[in-house]
């Protein structure tokens, strides 16, 4: 069984997920920060796959994305880097990037290599669910490899069934209008969508995204989600680490405890 | 063979709507209804009064004599630098504008390289009273001060953007960057024939009337209107589009685009993206695109900021691949001297985007009866600095 659906089978709320660029701030950090984030008691890891140009990003994604490509990092030399985290780490994890890297590399060999080297999951945010369903469907399934697909407040109720139908492992809810690292707090827009979703009632868990960044904005998204992925502010702490697995720690103890009541 | 775009918004293998979900209503909502709009008998009317009486057209299909004796032809230039705004971009922008008030849409944002399609873009936000964000690489603003001038000048605002190379593809990715955070308020009038379907189709278009006065124009001075090369130099290209689009199914007449060769074509400081690119994804599109083998965009390189990007609209790789048209390139130097000779032989300074195109004539092998049409996309008062080098 795929380790995420094991996941949600053992636990469906307060997931949470850590998101972070391969290669950065070292080539080779990609692996020791996995293995902090799993005795730190993250639930799951999404790695990036950097991009020169990635759009869906704001800044603090943008400056991890080149200088991990300055490291010299590679998706050949992720799946090796992934390869060596499942030498000890068991948790989920998950491979997010653009599309063009991985068509490069050739999109089907990626889902069979990319399972073969022990990931669990894909997240392409540019690969047109029509698309995938007609060329690659097929492909993820004999590889063991969920593919995971964004939903946004923009997104039809009649579209989000289509991704929800697609989606394998849980769905990606971008809770807000914006790239990735611009908000902080959880706003009404946010709440309002992940209301949405509940009502449609989906097959997919779903896990809230982008603008997740204090325990503040990740309880409030696991109050209706089924937990929420960190990503801009887990990588500004990386940006200005010291001491990784401290850090790294302290970063993930803070947001799982529950925030201080207004007023208090 | 078919040239025209399918109905899933690909040319052959190319082009297509790539983006992330973020996006997809709004360029959901561009497929769904560019069509209808823009055949409205009321658009198309709106349309073609201000492609007359605000942009000029139609523009002049000038026999230019001297050229045409220099290298033994019947050389006819397509005077888009006449346009309002001093290029073809203003046919763009007109029908971008029109079309984002039928949507209802309050803002306008646009990416520009040379400043050309920025201008155009101020231009008309200025005529329907609409606030405009221009995106600009930060190099590309230091290149190209009078036309950033004239955008501010017009009531735009130009964001200097300094991510990736600070040039045309930097400035693309914050545009779609700033519509993912305003997607219901805003519309991104793209400046070239490139991004997500339909954008492609629609901006190709909106262009295509450079190519229908073509050929009334031809036929008036010629007997019909069939050229034998139509000639136009490639950036995005929306110039190449709008001046092939009614020969494409005419095999007879030779299309040939001109790319930037840079310092040399295999020189590593070049922008002939069909020359060198490999099929990928660019802002939306599936193209070809110049890249690494681990598929990281790399930063192109032209002294003419128009021609300084990666990608190229899917209908020219399409046409590439199908041979269809012939694409040459040519080098900064060349240009350049071209651009020198046409300001001298005919009175006409082009611009450096447009100076490749006429750099190509000499490898055409032309003879007496041959008719060539070259697309003067637009005027080279931009890049004085440029050519001051030459004198
Ligand atoms: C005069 C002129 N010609 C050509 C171009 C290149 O664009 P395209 O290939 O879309 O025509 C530009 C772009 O700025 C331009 O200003």
């Amino acid at each position: 069984m795929n380790r995420i659906d094991k996941l949600f089978q053992r636990r469906e709320k307060n997931i949470l997920s850590v998101f972070y660029t391969a290669g950065f701030p070292g080539l080779n950090d990609t692996v020791t920060i996995a293995r902090h984030l799993e005795a730190a008691g993250a639930d799951m890891i999404e790695i990036g796959i950097p991009f020169s140009d990635p759009i869906a990003d704001g800044p603090v994604i943008q400056r991890s994305n080149n200088r991990a490509i300055a490291n010299g990092m590679t998706l050949k030399l992720l799946l090796d880097q992934v390869k060596q985290i499942r030498q000890t780490v068991t948790m989920p994890l998950l491979l997010m990037g653009y599309l063009n890297p991985v068509l490069q590399y050739g999109v089907e060999k990626f889902f069979t290599d990319a399972a073969e080297a022990g990931a669990d999951g894909l997240i392409l945010p540019d690969l047109p669910p029509e698309e995938f369903e007609l060329k690659y469907r097929k492909k993820a399934m004999q590889a063991g490899i969920h593919v995971v697909f964004l939903v946004t407040p923009s997104s039809a109720d009649e579209r989000i069934r289509l991704l929800d139908s697609l989606s394998g492992g849980f769905l990606y809810a971008v809770s807000l209008s914006g790239v990735t690292g611009t908000r902080t707090s959880f706003t009404t827009e946010q709440d309002e969508f992940l209301k949405r979703l509940q009502k449609l009632k989906l097959k997919n868990p779903v896990l809230a995204g982008f603008g997740i960044s204090n325990s503040e904005s990740f309880h409030a998204a696991c109050r209706l989600a089924n937990g929420a992925i960190v990503g801009s502010a887990f990588i500004s702490l990386l940006e200005n680490s010291h001491n990784l697995q401290a850090q790294i720690e302290g970063f993930i103890h803070n947001l799982r405890s529950l925030p201080v009541p207004e007023g208090k | 063979m078919t040239y025209k775009i399918s109905e899933g918004g690909f040319y052959g293998e190319y082009g297509g709507a790539y983006i992330p979900e973020m996006l997809w209503r709004n360029i959901e909502e561009l497929r769904t209804r560019y069509m209808d709009i823009i055949q409205d008998e009321s658009f198309q009317r709106r349309f073609y009064s201000l492609l007359k009486d605000f942009a000029g057209r139609p523009t002049p299909l000038y026999f230019a004599s001297r050229l045409s004796a220099q290298y033994g032809a019947r050389i006819y230039l397509k005077r888009e630098d006449l346009c309002h705004t001093g290029a073809h971009k203003i046919n763009n922008t007109i029908g971008q504008i029109l079309l984002a008030q039928k949507l209802g849409k309050t803002r306008i944002i646009a990416e520009t390289g040379a400043g050309q399609h920025g201008v155009a873009t101020a231009t008309v936000c200025a005529l329907m009273g609409m606030p405009c964000t221009v995106y600009m690489g930060k190099t590309d603003v230091e290149r190209q001060q009078p036309n950033v001038a004239r955008m501010k000048l017009l009531g735009a605002e130009v964001i200097p953007v300094t991510s990736g190379n600070a040039t045309l593809k930097d400035a693309t990715n914050e545009a779609l960057r700033h519509w993912i955070a305003h997607p219901l308020d805003t519309h991104y009038i793209i400046g070239s024939v490139v991004g997500p379907h339909p954008f492609p189709d629609m901006v190709a278009r909106f262009q295509s009337v450079i190519s229908a006065e073509i050929r009334q124009q031809l036929t008036e001075k010629e007997g019909n209107p069939y050229p034998d090369y139509v000639v136009a130099c490639v950036g995005g290209g929306s110039n190449a589009a709008g001046a092939f689009y009614h020969f494409l199914d005419d095999e007879h007449v030779q299309l040939i685009g001109v790319e930037a060769a840079g310092k040399g074509l295999q020189s590593g400081h070049a922008a002939a993206t069909l020359a060198l690119g490999k099929p990928g994804v660019l802002h939306g599109c599936k193209t070809l695109v110049m890249q690494t083998a681990d598929g990281q965009i790399t930063e192109p390189y032209s002294v003419s900021a128009g021609l300084d990007y990666p990608g190229v609209g899917p209908l020219h790789a399409h046409l590439f691949a199908t041979g269809r048209a012939k694409f040459m390139s040519a080098t900064d130097e060349e240009a350049l001297r071209a651009g020198l000779e046409v300001s001298r032989t005919e009175g006409i300074i082009p611009a450096l985007e447009t100076a490749h195109a006429f750099a190509i004539l000499p490898k055409l092998n032309l003879s007496k009866d041959d008719v060539v049409v070259i697309n003067l996309s637009g005027r080279g008062d931009k890049d004085l600095q440029a050519y001051n080098q030459l004198i």
